[in-house]
């Protein structure tokens, strides 16, 4: 069996029973693919898929003034978030470089719930510890004692309902029925209430549900064998990176950095400059008066969608360049962050950084592919969009 | 521990070729497992003079790209165009429809039998 350092999920025994491909990924040990990589892309795009995302970080935040501290901590403004609501939103270092993006639940009245990236867990926990002070706001990590599981897909909803069960006393006020984009309830699985979320990183609709370990396996095969009459299948990192990058979905260390403010990630919406607390004052979070200054000026490069005409994939790093005469490479104008063959379109996309000048939809570029020049050209995101 | 064909033998860098003339080269399975579904390949053309142990092509996965080692020198006759065409063959059939190309054989890099492979690999 393998010897390894990395955090093992509550569901590892499931991934290897299941003869996953593991790999290490933010510091755990997680599934990179079951059977096969394109088989579990498809899945999710036609039926349904389950993930284990339980490497991912969760941190509770509570207290009178649980709002009003996010507000200070993060770039959006949480205070205005209604209960059983959920936001994307970013965590940003005082000169404006993205910590890490984050989705926040409102779960209650003063009570929040931060979800991070595995591998930012300890930095954004630290971070919000640090800007605590002075606010009557508890941070608390909880992911050692909840576990993620991810169903994603058209056929999500349907498999969702074979499982869990909704109760009033804990769903928030909410019905299944009515549960919008980015909403969730408490919901019942067996005894135990579990917190679902209409969320995800698939570009399909579906839902993010978090469990108490102890239930973890219990509710993982209870979504398998519910799932299998629907098509489900469990997908690991692999197709969920192909298809958050179909769905033109960022990912942090790729598309995202300390290096990088939300404004260069077309993301500029999540930055809430004009927040104001309950007396109607400024919000003087961090990372406000540099992001302040980048919000009007023109950035040096462009988060932009790339679609190859040829059958060779661009690669994260890869050197974007103008397409030069006879093939070969002209001078370089950006970089891949993030690329793959798109099972959905038949051919290859990345995104890239690239400078304003060649941003524009249209523009014929090309990836230097190991040393020759793949066309590719600059297209809309997302690359795909649920019908 | 996995099979392998026993008429085969295997390169350390997961090739396989046949003892037939002129001889067939693929990778394992072991080689198609690790890299998830292939997309693309690039195959040395026909007529070219290979080297054992040296890279004579790529493979392309969704995920990754791997180098093509070849485990013989020699000089390359066909190469699978279906394949080409079809990169999913050779996770499919590794060792039968996925093999990658053919070479006139003049010399071996350190080949292993099946059971030294499967121990390579274990």
């Amino acid at each position: 069996m393998t010897e390894t350092s990395e955090t093992l999920s509550p569901l590892h025994d499931e991934h290897v029973a299941l003869g996953a491909n593991l790999t290490e990924f933010g510091g755990w040990l997680m599934p990179l693919r079951y059977s096969s990589d394109l088989a579990e892309h498809q899945a999710v795009r036609q039926a349904a898929g389950l993930f284990d995302l339980s490497h991912m970080g969760g941190i509770s935040v509570t207290g009178p003034d649980a709002g009003a501290f996010l507000d200070h901590a993060l770039v959006g403004n949480l205070s205005g978030l209604a209960v059983m609501r959920a936001r994307y939103t970013m965590i940003c270092a005082a000169d404006g470089g993205v910590l890490d993006d984050l989705i926040v639940y409102h779960v209650a009245p003063g009570e929040y719930f931060v979800v991070a990236n595995a591998a930012n867990a300890a930095t954004v926990l630290v971070a919000l510890l640090e800007r605590a002070a002075g606010f009557d706001a508890q941070v608390r990590d909880i992911s050692a004692s909840q576990a993620l599981i991810a169903v994603q897909g058209p056929r999500a909803e349907e498999i969702l309902r074979a499982v869990l069960v909704e109760d009033d006393e804990i769903s928030g006020g909410t019905a299944l029925d009515d549960l919008r984009y980015y909403a969730c309830l408490g919901m019942r699985f067996g005894d135990e209430t579990v917190l679902v979320g209409r969320t995800g990183y698939t570009g399909e609709d579906g839902f993010e549900v978090w469990v108490d370990v102890p239930h973890a396996v219990a509710l993982w095969r209870a979504f398998l064998a519910a799932g299998e009459p629907y098509g489900l299948v469990p997908a690991g990192l692999s197709a969920r990176d192909s298809l958050r990058l179909e769905a033109g979905m960022p990912l942090y260390g790729h598309e995202l950095d300390t290096t990088t403010t939300p404004f260069e990630a077309g993301l500029g919406r999540v930055v809430r400059l004009d927040k104001t607390s309950d007396d109607g004052t400024p919000v003087e979070f961090v990372g406000r008066e540099a992001l302040a200054a980048r919000k009007d000026s023109a950035p040096a490069r462009v988060l932009v969608g790339l679609r190859g005409t040829g059958r060779r994939p661009a690669r994260a790093g890869y050197p974007v360049v103008r397409p030069g005469a006879d093939g070969a490479a002209g001078p370089q104008v950006g970089t891949v962050t993030s690329g793959a063959p798109s099972p959905t379109l038949g051919s290859p996309v990345a995104m890239a950084y690239v400078t304003p000048e060649v941003s524009a939809e249209g523009t014929e570029l090309a990836v230097d592919v190991r040393g020759r020049a793949e066309p590719f050209v600059v297209v809309a995101l997302p690359f795909y969009r649920r019908g | 521990m996995a099979d392998f064909p026993a008429n085969l033998r295997y390169s350390v860098e997961h090739e396989w070729i046949d003892g037939a003339s002129p001889a067939t080269v693929g990778v394992t399975s072991v080689a198609a497992d690790a890299l998830g579904d292939v997309v693309y390949l690039e195959l040395p053309e026909v007529g070219a003079t290979i080297e054992a142990g040296t890279v004579v092509g790529e493979i392309e996965s969704t995920k990754s790209v791997s180098e093509l080692y070849s485990p013989v020198s020699g000089t390359v006759v066909e190469v699978n165009t279906a394949a080409v065409d079809d990169p999913a063959v050779v996770n499919a059939d590794p060792f039968g429809a996925g093999w990658l190309f053919k070479v006139e054989v003049s010399g071996e890099g350190q080949l292993l039998s099946a059971e030294e492979y499967a121990q390579h690999t274990a």
